[in-house]
């Protein structure tokens, strides 16, 4: 995987001034409504103090809009093989029919960063895991490619990666033979920016996706999910995931 | 007492024309295994809804079969019956030999097997996947000092004791084998605690047919004699375990379709799955349970050794359906993800998946049956395994033997 990162300059001089330039870009178009959360200085260890979230309002998703989905394959470097029982998804458009009132919804699935997740309980070496903040990542360099995390998670949230990989993303690394998910945008989430899915959601106009720190009893999130109802998918298993729905 | 003498086999052209067939399989093995990790597995049928397919259908028939292989000689060493004690070298080493079969095919399919020592080393004791690393290797070192202690007459006093390890053992392997499916929480088909004890006695049905067609092929080939009385013993108690599957198969079945909540997953496997409702019905029950069970008791085939031996392969044929319907068919049905609505996506969802096995897939599932094979074959070349003579007069003069001891003592 590194040795297919781009040569002439190091990785994290790369992350720290793509986070400046997408900051510039998000505050110049003035999307940043809500300030998410102070860049973690690096030096810094993840804390279990945050617990990042998202929450969907599936009323303000429309059915023809893939936006999000876009937006995660551009920053991610996800490409189309145009094989797509193969090709890596890590965040998708369903549309839901109600089968007893025919309720029509349409909403983002993507990796639900589960409290207790099931990927990371089933993961022979531990390469599935979740940080303190609650981003459930895997460990690409332990990965051994048993997929074993894809047959545990009860979101289809999990790609295998069936080919090599070409021009990826210095902060999105990715291997072959391995398996991947929505890391919540992890490195700009480090630096104090809101995933690509988010920022591409609210820049088409919808704003749908509210993203924060679910700890934080002052956060928009926090308000918003004290407030209203919301839904957590197959809520029975109990996995308490941090990415939350309202409209369903 | 009539001693039972242990020879190695002859090498004959035989041998060797088996050994270069099995060479053969094993290099078109490897040959697909190149192509599928040189390309991803992109070229095989396998995709990111059927993420397990035909590899690990081998694979998982052939580690299930493996601890089932070993009862023949706990049935001699821990249940004290003699007949079998002279089968039990041969049913450790098919132990052995199937379940290193199984791990190749299940290794070489991984997307990365070049980390198999990350595998060795890096464990999360929470995942049934680590404890089976654990339990796999663990299952050869004491299946290893179980056959030791019966080819070393110096060791021969712990045989007990260690088969009784062994024994043990193979049951808390299978258990965790099955228990790979029984913990999949996400998924409508598995998640059922009757998946280990189901595994269990899978394994004694798979494991005693690959046994049994060994023995007779072996036998025949080398030219010594089997007798009825070891054959016949041995059918029977095949009998009890395609019995007991299709107990487990029964029990599984009618607790998913009291819940309404598995309706639509039952109804998928029993009724409208196509090609696994297909292999279900037909191969797993029909010709894979039933059939063998009729040939086994009836009077009519039932002491007739092709008949024995056709019997004992429709119970492996009949396995494998049973293991693809589970593994395959249980991925095939489509999550549920939001129960009480219709799902589309552009990731299958609400969608059945479906699955082609490439010829690719298929070459590793028959290398890891080729591993198997020769590394049986050579063993039985290289070692003691095999008595001379299997001949009733020798097992049942034997074990009769044996009772007057005991009853003496």
């Amino acid at each position: 995987m590194s040795e297919q990162m781009h040569p002439d300059f190091s990785r994290r001089e790369f992350l720290s001034q793509s986070a400046k330039l997408a900051a510039g870009v998000s505050l110049a178009s003035g999307v940043m409504l809500y300030g998410v959360a102070e860049a973690k200085p690096s030096a810094e260890a993840v804390t279990s103090k945050v617990r990042w979230g998202m929450l969907i309002d599936t009323n303000k998703c429309s059915s023809g809009c893939d936006a999000c989905v876009k937006g995660c394959n551009e920053w991610n470097g996800l490409k189309d093989h145009g094989r797509p029982q193969t090709d890596a998804q890590w965040i998708r458009k369903v549309d839901l029919r109600n089968k007893g009132t025919g309720s029509v919804h349409s909403l983002p699935m993507m990796c639900q960063h589960c409290e207790k997740p099931p990927c990371a309980d089933v993961c022979p070496t531990g390469a599935s895991f979740k940080r303190a903040d609650g981003i459930v990542l895997v460990d690409k360099h332990i990965c051994i490619g048993c997929r074993y995390c894809i047959m545990a998670c009860p979101y289809k949230a999990r790609s295998f990666i069936h080919e090599d990989v070409t021009d990826q993303r210095p902060h999105a690394p990715r291997g072959k033979g391995t398996v991947e998910a929505c890391t919540m945008c992890v490195t700009r989430v480090d630096e104090g920016q809101r995933p690509a899915c988010v920022e591409a959601c609210n820049t088409d106009g919808h704003k749908a996706i509210i993203f924060g720190d679910l700890n934080d009893p002052n956060s928009e999130i926090a308000q918003t999910v004290k407030t209203y109802a919301t839904t957590a998918i197959r809520a029975d298993l109990g996995l308490n995931p941090g990415v939350r729905y309202r409209g369903i | 007492m009539k001693k039972v003498r242990f020879t190695q086999i002859e090498g004959g052209q035989g041998f060797w024309a088996l050994l270069a067939i099995l060479g053969a399989v094993i290099v078109a093995g490897l040959g697909a295994v190149y192509y599928m990790e040189h390309n991803g597995h992109w070229v095989t049928g396998m995709n990111n809804q059927i993420v397990w397919g035909m590899p690990h259908v081998f694979a998982i028939f052939l580690i299930v079969a493996a601890s089932g292989a070993l009862n023949v000689a706990s049935i001699g060493s821990v249940f004290g019956k003699t007949m079998y004690k002279p089968l039990a070298p041969l049913s450790g080493l098919l132990a052995i030999t199937l379940l290193a079969g199984g791990l190749a095919v299940l290794v070489l399919d991984l997307g990365r097997p070049d980390r198999l020592i990350v595998a060795m080393t890096t464990y999360n004791f929470k995942s049934i996947f680590a404890w089976n690393v654990i339990l796999y290797t663990g299952f050869m070192v004491i299946v290893a000092a179980y056959l030791w202690t019966m080819l070393d007459r110096s060791m021969k006093k712990f045989s007990g004791k260690v088969g009784f390890v062994a024994f043990l053992w193979r049951l808390i392997l299978t258990t965790g084998t099955g228990s790979i499916f029984g913990f999949l929480v996400s998924r409508q088909a598995f998640d059922e605690a009757i998946m280990a004890p189901m595994f269990v006695v899978m394994s004694f049905s798979f494991g005693l047919a690959a046994f049994l067609l060994v023995l007779m092929v072996t036998y025949r080939m080398t030219e010594r004699p089997l007798g009825d009385a070891v054959l016949f013993r041995l059918k029977n108690l095949l009998g009890v375990f395609v019995g007991g599957v299709l107990y487990f198969v029964l029990a599984y079945h009618l607790m998913n379709l009291y819940a309404t909540e598995h309706h639509g997953v039952e109804a998928f496997i029993l009724r409208d799955g196509g090609i696994f409702t297909a292999l279900f019905w037909v191969v797993q029950i029909g010709l894979g349970s039933l059939l063998p069970l009729a040939l086994l008791y009836h009077p009519a085939t039932s002491k007739s050794r092709s008949m024995i031996a056709t019997a004992a392969a429709l119970v492996i044929l009949g396995g494998f359906a049973q293991v693809y319907v589970i593994v395959i068919g249980g991925q095939a049905y489509p999550m549920t993800i939001f129960p009480g609505f219709e799902a589309t996506s552009s990731f299958a969802d609400g969608a059945v998946n479906s699955y082609s096995p490439t010829l690719a897939e298929v070459l590793l599932g028959f290398a890891g049956i080729a591993i198997t094979l020769a590394a049986t074959a050579v063993a039985l070349k290289l070692l003691r395994f095999l008595p001379e003579s299997l001949g009733d007069e020798q097992v049942v003069a034997k074990a009769e033997d044996s009772a007057a001891v005991k009853a003496a003592a």
